[in-house]
């Protein structure tokens, strides 16, 4: 097996807070090969924003990797130095947050923000750069992009910032993009137009997509596989069609039934009782257990790893001892 | 229950003609130097729409569509620049205080931020309480504490968590609250403004189906304002398709997801995810939402639809009986739209 | 009790734990406190009682005999015999009762102010706010001096002594409401659109009991921090006009007269008149100070 590009290997964040360390990511681990596009689902506290903030080495203090270990191509990154990191930062993981201004910086133009870019990583005249960047821009959507590149942040719509934060992201020709909520902010009819453009310049520069949502929609149109995150931790990990329609975690089953969908025509949602417990109360055993349907004895006490079955990862004792059969419900 | 049955016939909100403008304009002074005239926003635009008792209207619509405005408006916190609101066939605005408080008891609204909706320095039981004594609608402190606790009850918290402060719940238990809180004076009819956008999937799930008993259970007649078509979908009966300021269709709920009129109501629902991998391409949309302060002429979506002729850039559409509803389209009065694929 | 374990429990509480910074100026800011409340009780005299002094024990040196009387005084005396640090504690008292006082005024004048501007908006929000801003082009210490003289002209001489302080208070009080004005406008247009107020509009509360039971106790957290800070401010005012000879009379002194009297004997020798009052209004002012911005920074977390 060749060695995927991107590999997560038992990732642990903690906060430290007067009351002992809350743990906010806990064991998550996962493999990413090249090209891949890979989403990662999960409620608001689930710690998928701090995963990714994890790999590109920005996550806020003091919010810290208490243990685990982050490969990207066979070289370890997360004990880098801040000044090695920022080389990593651009050339080989770009990154596409929620909110276009916090990429895009108001008092610089598009061209300024795009050469510089271009010209830290790569080596290229101030004239190649230019010409690049209007490329990229062309590539992504954003019309006249000879005259519009000297415009500021500001002078483009919602979309099309976000637009700019893509040529931006993959302006280094990047191998790995992390894409953080890219869509949350924007309109609905403009959303499926960013999440277009995304994955097919992605594509088209065979980087490999981390995306990161709590939509499920989106990960149904873009994502390869997809982790769903509960509590800190991986509760299910495979490939998105298998998982979304036949989820074998009672968590992620469960958040399927509560998504209302232009289809359904029941009355009731399926509903989960209770919430996402606190960072400061996750219970013993697995997270899950005070709110799931099918809960025994040994969820209550013992923690679940990710157990193989078929071609996809459960945290669950249901399928323990089924291993990679199918489990009778 | 003779009073509710003669006034049966009379849907409980009547909204004719409404509209809303804001002065945008600059401060005097830039105005004067910058010699630029004063700008003004129609947020809302002639927009009319009923009620009836016991059901769910819903308003859809993106960022700009002044869905939140319309709702400001019905419930007194806006004054509408033009047309009248009947609550009951009575007009909602009205100068005798008396009879506004008696309206007020009648009507009442749920928000979207679970967070901000809620007095962080106010215990729980007095944020219940509030519009119940401040209506005078219940004025001994037993009473008011056992209509507190039977509200808990029936939002599912318990009669402890009364004397708790908002930050010690979480974001779907606020939301109970604040549904708790809005239920206090015993209202017929509820504004919710997008009053599950901030929660996550699970938690919005529980919300809505507590709204759907609570519905029920209490005969409650809903507004329901949103900009997700799949909520709007398990919530309504009737909805209402707002695009710039401007109602473009209202349809009944079941109609409008089968056979969908105005173009932007179908590129709306062209552009809603598709969960079940059925393989549907999701359709590329054409452009954003221009900006409201100048919006285009004639039909204020012709720039973005693919039906666009040059009477749209001239003439604003009129109200058109459609199979299913109305909608204000030149294309589909001249039934010129093809039928639609959207068999689902 | 409940309230009171709920404070040792708190953030705020560990928070104060963790800095000696601010436990340190806790410690003096309740020392000078507690010793100016209960100054009759601790001062070895009380200065201002012509009968407990004796003129013979003026000039005595700090901690030693004096040579007519054979009385010791810890911080010395002056030149009318009057105890030194007696004289502190009774400055204290009046040092602290003023500055309290005028930032309590301050602080009503200017919340009250400032929540109205900030709930009602449009011209009076305009008159109110300019009105500040025009104030706030002198230094406070002028608005302060201006005040003091026209209180001075309009009452009778034989009341001067009497309300002198009042008018001190009054002085700086109006000096310093700009600052809080500011503080809860700013809140209240933050807080005037939560839809938590929305919610109290709709049920028809009045402005007035929005403004007072919503609003306002959710700027009490910025309010405390910029009270503790101008109380800071306040005592070093009342000490500068007392110094010039417009604040406290000589008949009830604070530690700014002490320090006036005092800077006359310094070049004479007698350097503790002038050296010990200074040093406890420094240790004041500096210590609430001190409180003042480490309240600041735990209540705002952001700023860290």
């Amino acid at each position: 097996m060749p060695t995927p590009l991107l590999s997560v290997r038992d990732l642990v964040i903690e906060f430290p807070t007067r009351h002992g360390p809350l743990t906010a990511v806990d064991g998550v681990s996962f493999d990413l090969a090249a090209g891949e596009v890979l989403g990662v689902v999960g409620e608001s506290g689930a710690g998928k924003s701090l995963t990714g903030s994890a790999i590109i080495g920005l996550l806020d203090p003091p919010g810290h990797i208490a243990s685990g270990e982050i490969y990207l191509k066979g070289k370890r990154i997360d004990n880098l130095r801040a000044e090695d990191m920022r080389a990593i930062r651009g050339r080989h993981i770009g990154m596409v947050f929620q909110d276009p201004l916090t990429s895009l910086n108001p008092l610089y133009t598009i061209a300024d923000q795009l050469i510089e870019t271009i010209r830290t990583h790569l080596r290229l005249s101030e004239r190649e750069a230019r010409q690049r960047a209007i490329g990229l821009l062309d590539d992504v959507g954003i019309p006249a992009a000879s005259r519009r590149i000297d415009d500021y942040p500001h002078q483009f719509s919602g979309g099309m910032r976000q637009r700019v934060v893509i040529a931006l992201a993959l302006a280094a020709e990047p191998e790995l993009v992390i894409a953080d909520e890219p869509t949350t902010a924007l309109d609905v009819s403009v959303q499926a137009q960013i999440i277009d453009v995304l994955k097919e310049q992605c594509t088209q520069h065979g980087a490999s997509v981390i995306l990161i949502t709590h939509d499920m929609g989106v990960i149904a149109e873009t994502a390869d596989r997809v982790a769903v995150m509960y509590s800190g931790r991986i509760a299910e990990i495979g490939p998105v069609r298998e998982i979304i329609q036949n989820a074998k975690h009672p968590y992620t089953s469960g958040l399927m039934g509560s998504i209302p969908t232009l289809a359904q025509e029941e009355d009731r949602l399926v509903q989960i009782p209770g919430s996402m417990p606190r960072l400061s109360d996750i219970p013993p055993g697995c997270p899950f257990n005070p709110r799931c349907e099918k809960v025994f004895d040994k969820c209550r006490v013992q923690r679940p790893s990710l157990i193989p079955v078929e071609n996809r990862q459960v945290a669950c004792w249901l399928y323990e001892d089924t291993g990679t059969s199918e489990v009778a419900t | 229950m003779s009073k509710v049955a003669a006034k049966a016939a009379t849907p409980l909100l009547q909204v004719s003609d409404l509209s809303c403008v804001f002065d945008v304009s600059k401060p005097w002074l830039n105005r004067l130097i910058e010699r630029e005239p004063k700008q003004f926003l129609r947020a809302v635009d002639n927009v009319s729409f009923e009620i009836r008792k016991g059901e769910t209207l819903a308003l859809v619509g993106e960022s700009g569509s002044g869905k939140s405005t319309i709702a400001k408006m019905l419930v007194g916190l806006l004054d509408p620049s033009e047309g009248t609101i009947l609550f009951d066939g009575e007009p909602m605005i009205t100068h005798s205080s008396d009879r506004m408080t008696e309206l007020r008891k009648r009507f009442q609204m749920i928000f979207q931020s679970p967070y901000a909706s809620l007095n962080p320095r106010w215990k729980v039981a007095d944020v219940i309480a509030e519009p119940m004594i401040v209506l005078g609608v219940e004025k001994d402190s037993a009473k008011i504490q056992a209509r507190v606790d039977e509200l808990l009850d029936l939002v599912s918290l318990s009669a402890a968590d009364g004397s708790k402060f908002p930050h010690e719940f979480s974001g779907g238990q606020r939301q109970r609250i604040a549904i708790a809180r809005a239920l206090s004076s015993s209202p017929e009819f509820i504004v919710c403004d997008e009053p599950t956008s901030a929660l996550d999937v699970s938690v919005q799930a529980q919300i809505l189906n507590l709204m759907r008993d609570l519905q029920d259970q209490l005969g409650l007649t809903y507004l329901f304002i949103s900009h997700d078509l799949s909520v709007v979908r398990h919530m309504a009966n009737r909805i209402g398709v707002l695009y710039l300021g401007a109602l473009v269709e209202i349809s009944d709920s079941k109609e409008l997801f089968r056979a969908p009129q105005h173009p932007y109501t179908r590129m709306l629902l062209d552009a809603v995810p598709d969960l079940e991998m059925t393989g549907r391409k999701r359709k590329e949309v054409e452009g954003e939402i221009p900006n409201p302060i100048n919006p285009p002429s004639g039909c204020t979506f012709h720039p973005r639809c693919p039906f666009a002729n040059e009477r749209c850039r001239r003439e604003v559409p009129r109200w058109t009986r459609t199979k299913t509803g109305v909608a204000a389209c030149h294309g589909v009065e001249e039934s010129r739209i093809p039928e639609t694929e959207m068999a689902r | 009790m409940e309230a009171v374990s709920n404070f040792l429990a708190s953030d705020l509480f560990y928070r104060f734990r963790k800095s000696p910074v601010a436990v340190l100026a806790f410690i003096v800011t309740a020392l000078l406190v507690l010793s100016a409340l209960f100054a009759p009780w601790i001062a070895p005299q009380n200065p201002f009682d012509p009968g407990s002094l004796n003129l013979m024990n003026g000039f005595s040196e700090p901690g030693k005999p004096n040579q007519f009387t054979g009385e010791t005084f810890m911080l010395g005396t002056d030149d009318q015999g009057r105890d030194v640090f007696s004289t502190i504690l009774y400055g204290l008292r009046i040092s602290l009762f003023v500055g309290f006082s005028a930032v309590m005024f301050a602080m009503v004048l200017g919340s009250v102010l400032g929540l109205i501007a900030g709930y009602t908006g449009g011209r009076t929000d305009t008159i109110i706010m300019r009105i500040a801003d025009i104030q706030l082009t002198f230094p406070a210490i002028l608005v302060a001096l201006l005040i003091f003289g026209i209180a001075k002209g309009i009452t009778p001489p034989s009341y001067r002594d009497e309300v002198a302080i009042w008018v001190l208070i009054l002085a700086i009080g109006l000096s310093d409401w700009v600052q809080f004005a500011r503080v809860v406008r700013g809140a209240t247009l933050v807080e005037r659109n939560k839809e938590y107020v929305q919610a109290a509009k709709l049920i028809g509360r009045k402005p007035m009991a929005i403004m007072l039971k919503h609003i306002l106790p959710n700027t009490l957290g910025p309010v405390l921090v910029i009270a503790t800070i101008s109380l800071a401010l306040a005592i070093i005012a009342e000490a500068t006009l007392s110094f010039l000879g417009v604040g406290a009379p000589p008949t009830q002194p604070s530690l700014g007269t002490l320090i006036r009297i005092g800077q006359g004997f310094l070049f004479s020798g007698e350097y503790w008149i002038l050296l010990y009052p200074a040093g406890t209004l420094l240790a004041l002012a500096l210590s609430v100070n001190l409180l003042g911005d480490w309240l600041r920074d735990a209540l705002n977390p952001k700023l860290k």
